[in-house]
């Protein structure tokens, strides 16, 4: 575990320190490595067979001070103090809060200040830390990944697994390096980076890799931006994504509630050094991305890798080089309702969706906000903000976003998942387009026979001013004011 | 576990790729806190489309599917799994799953088998010519065969050995308890915990 026990002269890559530092038991035979887990992050909708499954063999929860709860997916965000109307709905989350406490797991429900978008709670409450390792029920746990942790999602039996054990059997993934060197353009962010690289590798790209994220345009962004890029590493098929700690990841992390103090904190930080990929080091894969080059990228389709510039047209029939890529193309032509050739930026919208653990977190409200600001939201277009966390939405509400938004006339609403998977009454009409900050672009996945096009937030603002795909510089008055960077 | 070692039933052919579990199940059948009852909900959104391939009456009683590139991207959620079992699946074949989708099979018991792309042309193609046929997936020997056509599939070593021998995961784990202690005991103090509440 500490660098001492371990001695090893090959240089390693971050991923397989964190490896070998989390191995109990060495694989032998048919059997893998044993990883201990050193957060357990559960939600409502993964969590209930798992507990059950506890209770079943009647096995303990190994350490529940390893676990902690919130209730995100199916919850309402209006009228959070009543009872979930949904009856289903009020079940699964009653079932959590009973299980919660019959096991003492902590919990925080709707109501509470660290209530929020499972991957929005760990980091502000400063579990999420570099040199760990991070599981919950939801493929986005690669989001955690950003603090230089091997974070991942797992299935309800690995849920059971972890609380019964707090190990999983697992084999070590590959490893990839994603380069991205250069400045990001004014307006061109942390979700532009990573749907590019989407697009670049595919939805199957990063099968059985965990990809590391570097390169100087990655070392510039802030910590939110990076857990934005992580958070989509499954979306290009990785089990998870992760970028190096550093003095921005230190940063973030000191001072929050579970932040180690005193002689914990110069101990952590002086193995956290130690964690980035060493001189010398091979990936089993690597990809470049020039950063210059990036451009607010948009998706056309219905899978994360189907995107494009905002400045380019949806792709014709004859460009895609494979069969099977133009079969999808036609199909995803036809669910979208889009034909090909048509400029990105003439596409209209119905609605415009400003949340998701890829996309809610203050700064996205900040950049959000920047555009909409003193602006007319076009008429017709439906447009709603939710914030990850209820303290997210406290902060923005202390710096006056709220008013923001309510004046341009969106909706500002409670913490949760919200129509990012439309669980929950937040969904998408049939047939109705939506610009949305989140990670999924599914058939069906706002809302059945919805339609979904993948953007960042300053996309979103824009586009929520004009109504159809728009990027801030698009905008009367572009010049006049300076964007936040999201 | 049930140990699983050949499986003979009729294929259905499920001629997408990048099937993600959103399609298998939509978020919307996900509320319920039961592990069973989702057979209603497994490719609901398709399902209402008459030509879908399980609403044909050759391949209603089907129990190996045989899809595209990429099944069972996206979401982490076990439930496609248990829709699929629930339908009465019992194998998936396709040339690439998506990695978490992989894994929730294997603690399933639902063998997520890996055959090449040409495998998969012709399976499609043999299914084609005589819908409704049967195959045979033989975990043992790691292949599947239908008439006389036989081609090899690829399980991980791991997940095959354990439903073979009908193990279960969690207990195979606790018989390290002892090495799990003693690694915890080692852990650095700046770990965090979630309890006491600070
Ligand atoms: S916001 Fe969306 S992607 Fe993130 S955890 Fe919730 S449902 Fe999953």
């Amino acid at each position: 575990m500490s660098a001492d026990i371990h001695i090893t002269d090959h240089p390693r890559t971050l991923a397989e320190k964190l490896w070998d530092d989390h191995v109990v038991v060495p694989g032998s035979g048919q059997e893998p490595d044993l990883i201990y887990i050193d957060l357990h992050l559960i939600h409502e909708v993964t969590s209930p067979q798992a507990f059950d499954g506890l209770r079943t063999e009647g096995r303990p929860l190994r350490r529940v001070d390893l676990t902690i709860g919130t209730e995100d997916h199916n919850t309402p965000t209006l009228a959070i103090d009543k009872p979930i109307v949904d009856l289903t709905s009020r079940t699964q989350v009653d079932t959590l809060r009973k299980n919660a406490a019959e096991y003492g797991v902590r919990l925080h429900s709707l109501g509470d200040a660290e209530q929020g978008i499972v991957h929005v709670m760990g980091p502000q409450l400063g579990l999420t830390m570099p040199g760990m390792t991070v599981v919950c029920g939801d493929s986005h746990t690669s989001t955690h990944g950003a603090f230089g942790s091997l974070a991942f999602g797992i299935g309800t039996s690995e849920v059971e697994h972890v609380m019964a054990t707090q190990t999983l059997p697992l084999k070590p993934f590959k490893t990839m390096a994603i380069n991205v060197e250069g400045e990001l353009k004014t307006g061109v962010t942390a979700k532009d980076i990573i749907l590019a690289v989407i697009a670049k590798i595919g939805t199957g790209g990063g099968q059985g890799y965990v990809l590391e994220y570097r390169g100087s345009a990655i070392r510039a962004l802030s910590m939110e931006g990076r857990m934005t890029i992580c958070n989509m590493s499954i979306e290009a098929g990785a089990r998870a994504g992760m970028v190096a700690p550093d003095e921005t990841t230190f940063e973030y992390v000191k001072g929050r509630d579970h932040a180690p103090k005193g002689q914990d904190w110069d101990d952590a930080v002086a193995y956290w050094t130690t964690l980035p990929t060493d001189e010398g080091a091979t990936f089993d894969a690597e990809v470049f991305i020039d950063a210059n080059e990036l451009e607010p990228f948009v998706t056309w389709g219905t899978n994360p890798g189907q995107g494009v510039s905002l400045n380019d047209a949806v792709p014709t029939l004859d460009s895609f080089a494979d069969d099977e890529a133009r079969q999808s193309a036609e199909r995803a032509f036809e669910y979208m309702d889009i034909a090909p050739g048509t400029p990105m930026k003439d596409i209209a919208v119905d609605a415009v969706f400003m949340g998701s653990c890829t996309n809610s977190r203050i700064e996205d409200l900040r950049a959000f906000a920047s555009v909409i600001q003193g602006r007319t939201k076009a008429e017709g277009v439906r447009v709603m903000v939710v914030p990850g966390s209820a303290r997210v939405r406290l902060e923005a509400e202390a710096e006056g976003i709220d008013k923001i938004v309510t004046d341009f006339g969106a909706e500002w609403r409670f913490a949760g998942c919200s129509m990012c998977l439309g669980m929950n009454p937040d969904q998408l009409a049939p047939g109705e387009r939506c610009a949305s900050t989140s990670n999924r672009n599914f058939e069906g996945r706002q809302g059945k026979g919805g339609r979904t096009h993948l953007v960042s937030p300053l996309v979103a603002a824009a586009t929520a001013v004009r109504g159809t795909l728009s990027s801030p510089s698009d905008l009367d008055n572009a010049d006049d004011r300076e964007l936040v960077g999201a | 576990m049930e140990k699983f070692t050949t499986h003979t039933g009729v294929a259905a052919p499920l001629k997408r790729s990048n099937v993600d579990t959103d399609q298998v199940i939509p978020a919307v059948f996900l509320k319920r806190v039961t592990k069973t009852g989702f057979d209603d909900a497994l490719f609901y959104n398709w399902r209402q489309q008459d030509d879908f391939v399980l609403n044909q009456d050759a391949f209603r009683n089907a129990t190996v599917l045989v899809a595209g590139p990429d099944f069972g991207t996206g979401s982490s959620r076990e439930h496609a799994v248990w829709a699929l079992r629930d339908y009465g699946f019992q194998v998936v074949l396709s040339p690439r799953f998506a990695d978490i989708f992989r894994g929730n099979a294997g603690k399933q018991g639902l063998i997520a088998g890996v055959i090449t792309e040409e495998v998969l042309e012709n399976l499609w193609a043999a299914i084609g010519a005589n819908p409704g046929v049967e195959i045979t997936v033989d975990l043992v020997a790691c292949t599947v065969t239908l008439g006389d056509y036989t081609a090899p599939f690829e399980i991980d070593d791991y997940t095959r050995w354990r439903l073979l021998e009908g193990l279960d995961d969690i207990g195979l784990t606790l018989r390290h308890q002892d090495e799990i202690t003693k690694f915890e005991a080692r852990r650095e103090a700046w770990r965090p915990r979630t309890l006491p509440v600070p």
